[in-house]
């Protein structure tokens, strides 16, 4: 147990290098992005002296070492600097919108996971059946449409034509507060301030976005269930099990799916890092308050702080997802072990 | 349930005036009277101007949440709507005021009944600190301030009387005008001073999230990237009161879902549609089109590079260029045509039709003419961000100038980069250029877009002539004898010369259902102070 604990200790260790870097070059890249900030945010009117005085205000007029030694040494009082854009600490915007993005992502996953992982095993069992057929057609459509297009379909057909879905207009109606701020997931935050109304105002709002991002992140997991069943299904034990006279649900879900499920949870991380950073086109759509729709921005800007506190809290995100899907490994395949190592 | 939920709270009343609207659903028909909603594509990113980095949007709050001291008049268009009217000043916050016979001195008498938010009187120290604010913190408010004559601290006083006085370095017809621009909005000083620190003495930090003014409406809630509530101020005295008890602004990035809610019906407002989509609801819903006072799109033609130093070149460009179609397809024909107009200047009127149309045949004269008949290679500069006129155009364009042997290349600049290269370094040897002038009068356009080194002057142009009558003009009054001839003459140099060819003037477009009473303003921000609802 000990052994784990060290092990774990030295993997945690391994992501500290990777932050630097992540540190280091988000600052040296949005220091060589074409564009002047000063003279973006000097305004439309600014003169030669006006953008001169921005420079100063915004303190690029130091030199490039001057400027990286004062942004590490905020970001080690855990200050990210403050967004000209925003006019606010990137820490307070990044602690808002994240919540937002995350609900989205999340649900949009568990969704997508709820319809892709059982299709891929159906496909897989009944190969070349309509099930199998099924899928390919849901695959195929979720790979080749693009996000922003279906979330345009989507609320033509729910919301413009038929009326079922709420106005398309963020993550609450406006006749609705927010409820108060917990975790930042309304669905959460409404249910732990018992507030059942709010909760189902969010979960009507989150349907539409949610359901594009699905289908979207639906085709590469049910292409790696499916494949991976398939693999599994004709493996030597899983006819070494059938011959032992197992039950067929025994077969399929005791060996097949848990061996299978190894490669899944592999693209499921990768789709989830994938997707919080790609859904910017959802959140423009239904106009989500997320983090895609705020990196963009600050990047059009030239924001500095903005752009790398959001490069910034993306690595950091990456880190413990990564983190999460080896120790889930170990978890799965009981031969991948840490102390091994 | 034992510690007190956000309802409780809400229902017992404490901040319950503020917040009520957000009380579960609303019946829908006190919903209907009181409330507008109003969707945009663009984000508020502060709810205070003088700050860096404050973006065009968020300044519809200076216009709707601070006063200034006079406002402009308004007038109902040819067309039938309503705008802004130059030439007439209003009260907003003075009752009235007196100009000095040497034309140096402003004196201002403030409304007696004038009052900020939390009840205490607007008086001319809160002026003063206001203006010392606007020249002090640099960037667009002093520069806009400058317009106007507005340079130092020492120029404002606050009178023993409690009159408020501005001494201008030389009379100019700009100054009062430039007062009822959005820059010079009164803060209530009081509030923002005790919320100064020694690193911040114009309290920047904290107008940015809370307003302290005396305007016709409150923020009740604001939340960046998504939406600003305005709560009406019932104790207004710059205006007539708004009809609407609270206004909802919105925002919503995505193009086709601003019209979907629009079209349903959801949203009673939608500002600042595109030109497409202005042209197709047209049919079904109240769309107001109001060609923007003194802007101009046009093809800016560089003089660093070699051949449009050339006058043939120049006039050849403006007789190929597909005006009509770069209209229709670039802006929907919304606007104004700015070609095809008379040879003899007989008024002074701007944005004006320059007497250029489309003519192949001359162009290709003009072409043989010049110093380049077997023309030449040229690449045409466009902004990413203003890529749904400026592609159309472009590629209108480029097609165009073929013929004459002027063999044109894109080149498409992201957004970020655009002013830097287009606007201050001005490098870009042909391009396209929307520069609008807050300020309406010609000579304002010429000091911004023809003198010598200005920023909008992306052609490097200069001519002595110009640069000497637009200087003699710029704070003319316009009723002077000499006015009107000078303007003509530089009319004239600017068709001879051609550094900016106008193709047409731009529309800003507004689409309402359920919802009247809008008015276009020379800032093209909402103003929701006229709005009504209407019963559609």
């Amino acid at each position: 147990m000990r052994g784990r604990a060290v092990a774990l200790g030295l993997r945690i260790a391994q992501t500290l290098p990777v932050l630097f870097g992540v540190v280091l070059i988000s600052f040296l890249l949005t220091r060589a992005l074409p564009g002047d900030p000063a003279a973006y945010f000097a305004g439309v009117m600014a003169d030669a002296e006006s953008i001169e005085a921005t420079r100063v205000k915004l303190g690029l007029d130091k030199s490039l070492p001057e400027q990286f030694a004062i942004y590490v040494g905020d970001l080690f009082r855990g200050d990210l600097g403050r967004s000209v854009g925003t006019g606010r600490p990137v820490l307070t915007d990044l602690a808002e919108r994240l919540p937002a993005s995350l609900e989205l992502t999340l649900s949009a996953l568990l969704l997508s996971c709820l319809i892709a992982v059982p299709l891929g095993v159906w496909a897989a069992v009944r190969q070349g059946s309509w099930v199998d057929h099924l899928c390919r057609v849901l695959v195929t459509a979720g790979v080749s449409l693009p996000t922003f297009f279906t979330g345009v379909l989507l609320i033509y057909v729910f919301y413009y034509l038929l009326g079922w879905a709420p106005s398309p207009l963020g993550r609450l109606d406006f006749i609705y507060l927010p409820p108060p701020q917990v975790t930042g997931f309304y669905l959460i935050d409404s249910l732990l301030a018992g507030d059942a109304e709010t909760f189902f105002a969010a979960l009507r709002q989150l349907a539409l976005p949610a359901a594009t991002l699905a289908l979207f992140t639906l085709a590469p997991i049910a292409r790696m269930t499916r494949a991976a069943m398939l693999t599994a299904l004709s493996s030597d034990y899983i006819r070494t099990a059938r011959a032992a006279g197992l039950t067929p649900r025994k077969v399929l879900y005791g060996y097949a799916f848990r061996n299978a499920l190894l490669p899944v949870v592999t693209t499921l991380g990768m789709v989830f890092s994938f997707v919080l950073g790609a859904n910017v086109l959802v959140e423009k759509v239904f106009a989500w308050p997320g983090i895609g729709s705020y990196a963009v921005e600050a990047l059009v800007a030239s924001d500095y702080a903005a752009v790398q506190g959001f490069v910034l809290a993306m690595a950091v995100l990456f880190v413990i997802l990564n983190l999460l899907i080896d120790l889930s490994y170990a978890l799965i395949d009981p031969r991948i072990g840490f102390a091994g190592k | 349930m034992t510690s007190p939920t956000r309802r409780t709270f809400l229902k017992t009343g404490a901040a319950s005036a503020a917040l009520l609207p957000f009380l579960k659903v609303l019946p829908a028909s006190a919903q209907a009277s009181e409330t507008l909603v109003v969707v945009s594509g663009e984000t508020i990113n502060s709810l205070d101007l003088h700050r860096v980095g404050t973006n065009r949007a968020s300044y519809q709050v200076a216009v709707n949440c601070y006063d200034r001291l006079v406002t402009f008049g308004r007038k109902q268009m040819p067309s039938g709507e309503m705008s802004f009217d130059y030439s007439v000043l209003e009260p907003e916050l003075a009752e009235s005021w007196e100009i000095s016979d040497d034309g140096l001195t402003i004196t201002f008498t403030i409304k007696p009944e004038a009052k900020f938010w939390d009840g205490t009187p607007v008086t001319a120290e809160d002026v003063k600190w206001s203006f010392d604010r606007a020249v002090s913190v640099g960037g667009f408010p002093t520069v806009q301030m400058k317009a106007g004559g507005l340079n130092r601290p020492e120029q404002f006083a606050a009178l023993e009387d409690g009159r408020f006085q501005i001494t201008l370095d030389f009379p100019s017809k700009l100054a009062l005008p430039d007062l009822a621009v959005p820059v010079p909005f009164v803060i209530n000083s009081k509030v923002a001073i005790a919320n100064a620190t020694e690193d911040d003495p114009w309290a920047m930090e904290y107008l940015h999230t809370t307003p302290a003014g005396s305007g016709a409406f409150k923020v009740a809630r604001w939340d960046q990237g998504q939406q600003l509530v305005y709560e009406r101020n019932d104790d207004w005295t710059g205006g007539p009161l708004p009809a609407v008890q609270r206004v909802i602004v919105r925002e919503v990035p995505s193009q086709a879902t601003r019209r979907a809610l629009i079209e349903r019906g959801d949203v009673q407002m939608s500002f600042g549609i595109p030109d497409r989509d202005a042209a197709e609801l047209a049919d079904e819903l109240t769309v107001h089109s109001t060609p923007i006072a003194n802007c101009i799109h046009c093809v800016a033609l560089n003089t660093i590079f070699e051949p449009f130093r050339d006058p043939d070149v120049r006039k050849a460009i403006a007789y190929a260029i597909p005006y009509e179609a770069i209209f229709q397809t670039a802006a929907y024909g919304r606007g104004k045509p700015l070609w095809g107009g008379e040879t003899e200047i007989s008024d002074i009127a701007w944005p004006r039709a320059f007497p250029y149309a489309t003519d192949i045949d001359k162009a290709k004269e003009h072409m043989a003419a010049s110093g380049f008949p077997d023309g030449f290679e040229v690449p045409l500069s466009i902004s990413l961000g203003l890529a749904s006129w400026m592609e159309p155009t472009a590629l209108l364009i480029q097609e165009a100038l073929a013929p004459l042997g002027i063999a044109v290349t894109l080149e498409k600049i992201p957004g970020a980069n655009w002013r830097t290269a287009a606007l201050v370094e001005k490098t870009l040897p042909m391009h396209l250029e929307n520069f609008g002038g807050w300020l309406d009068t010609p000579d304002y356009y010429f000091f911004w877009a023809y003198q010598k080194d200005r920023l909008f002057n992306s052609s490097n142009y200069y001519n002595e002539e110009v640069e000497t009558l637009t200087n003699e003009t710029l704070h003319m009054p316009t009723d002077h004898p000499d006015y009107a001839p000078k303007l003509k003459r530089m009319f004239e140099i600017a068709i001879e010369d051609l550094p900016r060819i106008p193709l047409y003037q731009p529309a800003l477009n507004v689409a309402m259902n359920g919802a009247a009473g809008y008015e276009f303003w020379f800032h093209r921000q909402l103003d929701a102070r006229p709005l009504t609802r209407a019963s559609t």
